[in-house]
């Protein structure tokens, strides 16, 4: 039978000697679709209430004097760059590459997520100085629902990729860790999908129409 | 070894093309911005294609979501999931649009 060259999930493809990992593992990774999806729609409804509020700035601080664009910029090409080095992470462990290679992607991709995190507290912080808070106006209530509910995702992100760290040097490369490196990975592009959409919506889309 | 070295060329330019794909239509959204400003609706309007098609670009290079048979199911759940999306968001869009519209808090 012939296969295709490259398969339905970027780290599934097991090989031929472990046919059930790859099945098993395939039926679990649509189920992380479903749960990526369920939190799209999530997602969803924040940037519905978002432009929704644009307008409902009540007098405060608004997105010209507060966003960014440098720093946003910025914080893009981390999260768009961590999320090509989560790949190459996945691809070092599926095709066998030594361990130094998989321990640096790993480390790179952890190194950017953080410094991705650092810059957007950094933002948030110079946000806060110009009065701009939660509970300042409806506009600054949505704001700090989404943009900080994606920085929890980058955050979770993190600390699944620590762990799953740890738990590759404890067991080594078993077919359970790869099929949950596979669906980090998944979880990081997702990421940086909603990040896309943030700086569509939330960043241009404020100061086109705030 | 030879095929899964090969295997893994392929691959890894996947990724590389996804990237280079959304580095370059990433920083032509901010140029774009930088340059021309957001306010006129031309140029938010092009951002906003540039975002979908980053979106796009890298569902089918990172995600690996594309018609071929084995990773139809996950199309399917993404296309549905994207249509309950925008019943949400343009519903919401439209109804709490047209209130403001009818309370006078909205200038139209």
């Amino acid at each position: 039978m012939k296969r295709a060259p490259t398969h339905s999930y970027p780290g599934l493809n097991l090989g031929r000697r472990h046919p059930e990992a790859d099945k098993a593992s395939e039926v679990v990774t649509f189920g992380f679709w479903v749960f990526l999806m369920s939190d799209l729609v999530y997602f969803g409804l924040m940037f519905a209430i978002y432009i929704t509020m644009i307008d409902a700035q009540a007098g405060g601080p608004g997105p010209h004097e507060l966003f960014n664009l440098k720093s946003i910029f910025a914080q893009t090409l981390i999260l768009l760059t961590s999320s090509l080095t989560v790949g190459l992470a996945m691809l070092a462990l599926k095709y066998n590459l030594p361990r130094s290679r998989i321990v640096m992607w790993f480390g790179v991709t952890l190194v950017l997520g953080l410094s991705f995190l650092v810059l957007e507290m950094s933002d948030f912080m110079a946000m806060a100085e110009k009065g701009g808070i939660p509970q300042r106006s409806g506009f600054l209530s949505a704001f700090y629902g989404l943009v900080p509910l994606h920085g929890l995702h980058v955050a979770a992100g993190c600390i699944w990729l620590i762990v799953l760290g740890i738990q590759l040097r404890v067991f080594g490369l078993t077919d359970l860790l790869m099929s949950r490196v596979v669906r980090l990975a998944l979880f990081w592009h997702f990421l940086d999908l909603i990040w896309i959409g943030i700086i569509t919506i939330v960043y241009f889309g404020g100061l086109a129409y705030g | 070894m030879d095929k899964r070295s090969e295997m893994h060329r392929r691959e890894r330019r996947r990724y590389l093309i996804g990237y280079g794909g959304s580095l370059l239509l990433t920083i032509s959204v901010f140029l774009a911005a930088f340059v021309f400003g957001i306010a006129t609706k031309g140029v938010y309007l092009t951002i906003g294609l540039l975002g979908l098609a980053q979106l796009i670009l890298q569902l089918v290079y990172f995600l690996h979501i594309d018609r071929r048979r084995s990773s139809r199911e996950d199309l399917d759940l993404v296309l549905f999931s994207t249509l309950v999306l925008l019943i949400i968001i343009v519903g919401t869009i439209w109804i709490m649009g047209n209130l403001a519209v009818r309370m006078h808090t909205f200038p139209m």
